[in-house]
């Protein structure tokens, strides 16, 4: 299948760039640090004598691992975007991707190979990270959070889901254009997003539906606070507010609405590059 | 013999600029066609359209029997782009390898071919190199061996020595032959005329994106020449002899030129004129070369 050739060039690619390298780093560099600073939080608030129940503890072992996926799932979105911001339109632009596309493939194959390539990366990259994170966190504190396997799938919809968007502006715009549009919609989507949340505490409805609109326009920061609302303790839910979880929280149909959108961006991408003269 | 390109009154706009006008073309199968014209006369955009990278604006064609655009017809055809950019990563090897898979070429088929190929263009010892490290004619030789992997019926060479020394250009040169004699179409974009008059069967002249002749090269060699001759003793009688031989002559003092149909009249002309008492100083044949046919029809202005 020359979808799978296509994939693993731009794998392959995209592992020998030095932004992998970097993230790899500071992947590490963040676990342990993570590690570290967990071990001896864990360490004071169970020794201490006036010892909190196992509820708190729980408690600030949640607000702990959520802090530690925060950050895995900012670096697996940087990550989505910085790998693939220039892999259509650096082709075009250096030509490359002429003896490419002069081959008896069709064009949603490349670009469907592409996506496949950079899906197999970040998903090793989420699964290496989230997985060091809660791997740390179960070994030093015997902790795990709740449905953490459905709040990594949104994570990894998350990353899916601006691999699409920036697939779909590679296909047209120059690089550069390409990562001031993603980058602004993810802006868009993060400044909506706490809108949104400051909005549903001080019960502001406006506030609310600006929100709502930025998380139409696109979904990925209402993804993570569909995360973080699954993985959160349940008695942060009683509770209500924590910075990490969700005052109003994204529905079942934002997380619908999250995949349907990631799968049009794929297929804008095709349809804009397959359009396209090169 | 079945076209191999057929193509009826292409034409790619892009907003108001017209990259080319009219492209209307027959190539034969098994035939060497250069495509001549001056910079930015639209050959790389026509060849674009052929190999569907570029959609055109209207008119239809056909390559290796399949419309335009369909990848089916791309498994037999070859391409070296003109600014050969690659995956630069890539060693010589993994990277034949790469544009074998995307031919399909099976795997035990495809690790013979890759060294033959390296073989025949002479990088055979730069096979694990990158492609970063590669001069610019090795770099259009590995192009080339690229465009060979699938043994194509039809090959697109777009300035195919254009990087090349002396040496890189009698060795395409000899690819084209040999892949001419296998019977697989050879498209040449080329503005290095002296490449193409050695090379090509047949020529199409393209000018503002528009084929102004397509011409075989053999009846520019084997056409009407003019010869022109220096001579005392030229009298009227003599004059109206040479007619028999040819026209369009003109008699100016000692010189005097004539158009034959043939250059095989030269030496009948000679005797004719010996055995009248004319004195000859020089009889020079003056064939028309590519280049003259190049202005010719091209005109002078060349590319702007």
């Amino acid at each position: 299948m020359t979808i799978f050739v296509i994939a693993r060039l731009t794998f392959r690619e995209a592992a020998r760039r030095k932004i992998l390298l970097a993230a790899l780093l500071l992947g590490l560099i963040y676990l342990a640090i993570y590690g570290v600073g967990f071990y001896y939080v864990n360490q004071d608030t169970t020794s201490s004598q006036f010892g909190p129940g196992l509820l708190e503890l729980n408690q600030i072992r949640n607000f702990l691992f959520m802090a530690g996926l925060y950050v895995v799932n900012f670096l697996t979105v940087m990550m989505a975007v910085l790998t693939s911001v220039d892999t259509l339109s650096g082709e075009i632009a250096s030509g490359t991707i002429h003896t490419l596309v002069s081959k008896p493939l069709q064009r949603w194959e490349i670009v469907f190979g592409k996506w496949l390539g950079f899906v197999g990366m970040l998903s090793l990259y989420l699964l290496l990270m989230a997985g060091g994170t809660i791997v740390l966190v179960y070994a030093i504190s015997g902790y795990i959070a709740p449905n953490v396997l459905r709040g990594l799938s949104l994570i990894w919809l998350n990353a899916i889901l601006l691999l699409g968007v920036s697939l779909a502006g590679g296909a047209v715009l120059s690089t550069l254009a390409n990562g001031v549009l993603v980058f602004g919609m993810f802006g868009i989507a993060f400044v909506g997003g706490w809108i949104e949340q400051i909005g549903s505490f001080i019960q502001n409805q406006t506030a609310v539906n600006v929100g709502i609109v930025s998380s139409l326009l696109i979904p990925s920061e209402a993804l993570w606070k569909r995360a973080a609302f699954e993985m959160q303790s349940p008695l942060v839910s009683a509770l209500g507010f924590s910075p990490f979880t969700a005052a109003s929280m994204p529905s079942q149909v934002m997380v619908f609405y999250g995949m349907i959108y990631a799968v049009l961006a794929l297929m804008l991408a095709i349809r804009l590059f397959s359009k396209r003269d090169l | 013999m079945s076209a191999t390109i057929s193509t009826r009154g292409l034409k790619k706009e892009y907003g108001d600029k017209i990259a080319v006008a009219d492209l209307t073309l027959d190539v034969e199968q098994g035939e060497v066609f250069g495509f001549l014209g001056p910079n930015g006369a639209g050959k790389t955009t026509a060849v674009k359209m052929l190999l569907g990278l570029i959609s055109p604006t209207s008119g239809r064609g056909e390559i290796l029997g399949a419309p335009l655009g369909n990848h089916r017809a791309r498994e037999k055809v070859g391409f070296l782009p003109e600014h050969f950019r690659f995956h630069d990563w890539l060693t010589a090897e993994e990277f034949l390898r790469l544009h074998g898979n995307l031919y399909r070429v099976s795997s035990g088929l495809l690790e013979t071919r890759i060294a033959e190929l390296l073989d025949l263009v002479g990088l055979e010892r730069h096979a694990e190199k990158k492609l970063r490290a590669f001069s610019k004619g090795m770099l259009q030789r590995i192009g080339l061996a690229q465009a060979l992997l699938n043994e194509p019926d039809l090959i697109f060479l777009d300035e195919p020595t254009s990087g090349l020394d002396p040496v890189g250009r009698r060795l395409v040169r000899d690819i084209i032959r040999d892949l001419s004699a296998g019977g697989t179409t050879v498209f040449l974009n080329s503005h290095l005329l002296s490449e193409v008059e050695i090379t090509c069967d047949r020529v199409a002249f393209i000018r503002q994106g528009e084929v102004l002749t397509t011409s075989s090269l053999q009846s520019l060699v084997e056409g009407e020449l003019t010869v022109e001759i220096r001579a005392s003793n030229l009298n009227q009688a003599v004059l109206d002899g040479l007619a028999r031989w040819g026209d369009n002559i003109r008699a100016d003092g000692d010189h005097l030129s004539l158009t034959l149909s043939s250059e095989a009249d030269m030496p009948a002309i000679n005797r004719f004129l010996v055995e009248n008492g004319v004195d000859i100083y020089a009889i020079r044949p003056k064939q028309l070369s590519l280049e003259d046919l190049f202005i010719q029809v091209v005109g002078t202005e060349g590319g702007l």
